[in-house]
């Protein structure tokens, strides 16, 4: 029997019941998210149940909605049961000020360098990550450019007068 | 120097040195660094360092439009950048649900498989440069400009193509350039016989590979590979055959896999890959030509609100001035929605997670870069093996320096 998304989503309310919300389909695929404690029992879940089987993390990254109190930064899962070839998305809701969320690399290995990718440009804090330090930028940098209230430069900018580099 | 190291009596084989390849060095192909930790020969431990070419393309992807972002895809795996602008351009359809006709779909297929030899290619005839064999390296070369060649034909450009409109092409495929196409077809495939022959069964070339960063299809899995690194680890999984995008249902090709997941796995599944592309190109090809009468003349679908006219009617046509000034511009908005759409580039799944808050341009645009999901690997690779075995691992995984820093 093929795995269609009522079947996901009837096997994950089954066992998480109502703590698993937000379902939507755009453009087909599954998408819900749950508290961000949870985060690991879902994975944990949809990884191990051998009729879900999501057992190959195709990307993880975050969203920052700074209009969205205490839900600013979402942190965007994106699994793949390659032998049903289904697809789900799984978000996980953090507040600025504490990002704090669980860390994937034990289910897999792939989390790592992605968690430390968002970790650097977003701020997102993976508690139980092995290595958790910037890959990208620099080591020594003290913000997280990502986010929204990090305009890019202005290209009318006329103060920079360096001989090379300036406008 | 804040340490010195003294030897004492009966210690020296506990000593290990800690070597740098990279940022730019010869054998990385591409600037990023890895420190090892050398007993003798021997990788007792390595660490990749990352990001020294980072360009922020994300951040820069949230102000701009989606023609605007097309170049920046092109800097991504800058050898094989058409099949990064139609993976862009295919997310942007996907998201605006624009039906594409059967002969762009076709046209595109003949351009992303030519990307794709051209990506293997390279990776394959740098394997060969670090086992020391240089001259497969520069005798395929000559074929890759035909390739290049064909693209020129198309865009204008060679190596940062920019290809492709939302809807289809910016202007038909003209008589050279399937003339190239053509001549390409028939030079060819002798070339890479040619190039197997010098290196599928060289004893040499076998004993170099042959067993050399392993890895196996759970940790492959576990690890996130996709492409030809996860093929020959013996998974077959293809984007081409699981989503299809492009019309590549309408193919008939085989998905070669390895088994153990070594360098001499990578190199045989990317060269059958070549042949199996080449056989892609003759069959979409065919199915071009038989298209006739208008059909044969179609180039784009007919989206106007998000197909750049033609310029000569920019000039001429009001209302083509007025959509040309809205698309340059900015003004035609894409819907509210979220999409996350995948092809097969050369190295793996090359996939775009776009989220669209119904402005000008994407609210958050993430790329999913193969190369950097795989690389996080070769530290695991590497251990236990020789350092000279590590420098083939590298290039036979197919590193890019622009697809690991976006």
């Amino acid at each position: 029997m093929a795995l269609t998304n009522e079947i996901i989503r009837q096997k994950l309310t089954e066992k998480f019941g109502d703590q698993i919300t937000d379902w939507a389909e755009p453009y087909g695929m599954l998408t819900f998210s749950s508290d961000k404690n949870l985060n690991l029992k879902v994975l944990q879940h949809l990884f191990d149940d051998s009729s879900l089987g999501f057992q190959f993390m195709t990307d993880l990254c975050a969203v920052h909605y700074p209009e969205k109190e205490g839900k600013e930064l979402a942190v965007v899962y994106h699994l793949h049961n390659l032998k049903e070839n289904v697809r789900v998305r799984y978000k996980v809701f953090t507040d600025v000020k504490k990002p704090d969320v669980f860390s994937a690399t034990a289910l897999y290995s792939a989390a790592n360098w992605m968690e430390r990718e968002t970790y650097d440009f977003y701020g997102v804090n993976f508690v139980g990550h092995p290595n958790l330090k910037r890959i990208l930028n620099v080591d020594d940098m003290k913000y997280f450019p990502m986010r929204k209230e990090f305009p890019l430069e202005d290209q009318q900018r006329t103060d920079k007068d360096d001989e090379m580099f300036g406008r | 120097m804040s340490e010195h190291v003294t030897l004492t009596e009966g210690n020296v084989e506990k000593e290990t040195t800690t070597i740098n390849i990279g940022p730019t060095h010869p054998a990385t192909h591409g600037v990023f660094q890895n420190i090892v930790e050398l007993d003798g020969e021997t990788i007792v431990s390595a660490e990749q360092t990352v990001g020294y070419i980072h360009r922020a393309f994300e951040k820069i992807a949230e102000h701009r439009t989606p023609y605007q972002i097309t170049t920046l895809t092109d800097r991504l795996n800058y050898c094989s950048s058409p099949i990064n602008n139609f993976g862009w351009i295919i997310a942007c359809e996907r998201l605006l649900e624009i039906k594409i006709p059967k002969r762009v779909d076709y046209l595109r297929v003949i351009i992303m498989e030519l990307a794709r030899i051209s990506d293997h290619l390279i990776c394959n005839s740098i394997v060969g440069v670090d086992s020391g064999a240089f001259s497969g390296f520069l005798y395929l070369m000559q074929y890759r400009e035909l390739i290049y060649e064909i693209y020129e034909e198309i865009c204008g450009s060679r190596l940062t193509t920019n290809m492709g409109r939302i809807g289809g092409f910016e202007r038909n495929f003209t008589n050279q350039a399937f003339e190239k196409l053509e001549k390409f077809i028939k030079d060819w495939p002798p070339v890479l016989e040619e190039f197997d022959n010098l290196f599928v069964r060289n004893r040499i070339f076998m004993d170099r590979t042959i067993g050399v960063g392993p890895i196996s299809a759970e940790r492959a899995l576990n690890y996130g590979f996709t492409g030809p690194n996860l093929r020959a680890a013996g998974v077959d999984y293809d984007v081409r055959i699981h989503t299809p995008y492009s019309s590549y249902e309408d193919f008939d090709f085989t998905i070669p896999v390895g088994s153990t997941g070594d360098c001499y796995d990578r190199f045989l599944v990317r060269d059958q890959e070549m042949k199996q592309s080449m056989e892609i190109i003759k069959q979409a090809y065919q199915k071009v030509q038989e298209f006739k009468g208008a059909e044969a003349e179609v180039f784009h679908a007919d989206v106007p609100d998000y197909y750049l006219p033609d310029k000569k009617d920019v000039y001429t046509k009001m209302e083509a001035l007025i959509y040309h000034f809205k698309i340059i511009m900015g003004e035609t908005k894409m819907p509210v929605g979220e999409i996350y759409s995948s092809v097969e580039g050369a190295n793996g799944e090359l996939g775009f997670y776009f989220i669209s808050d119904g402005g000008r341009s994407p609210y958050r645009l993430h790329f999913r870069r193969p190369c950097f999901i795989y690389y996080q690997a070769y530290s695991e690779l590497t251990k236990g093996g020789l350092l000279s075995d590590a420098i083939i691992t590298m290039s036979s995984l197919n590193l890019i320096a622009g697809e690991l820093d976006a």
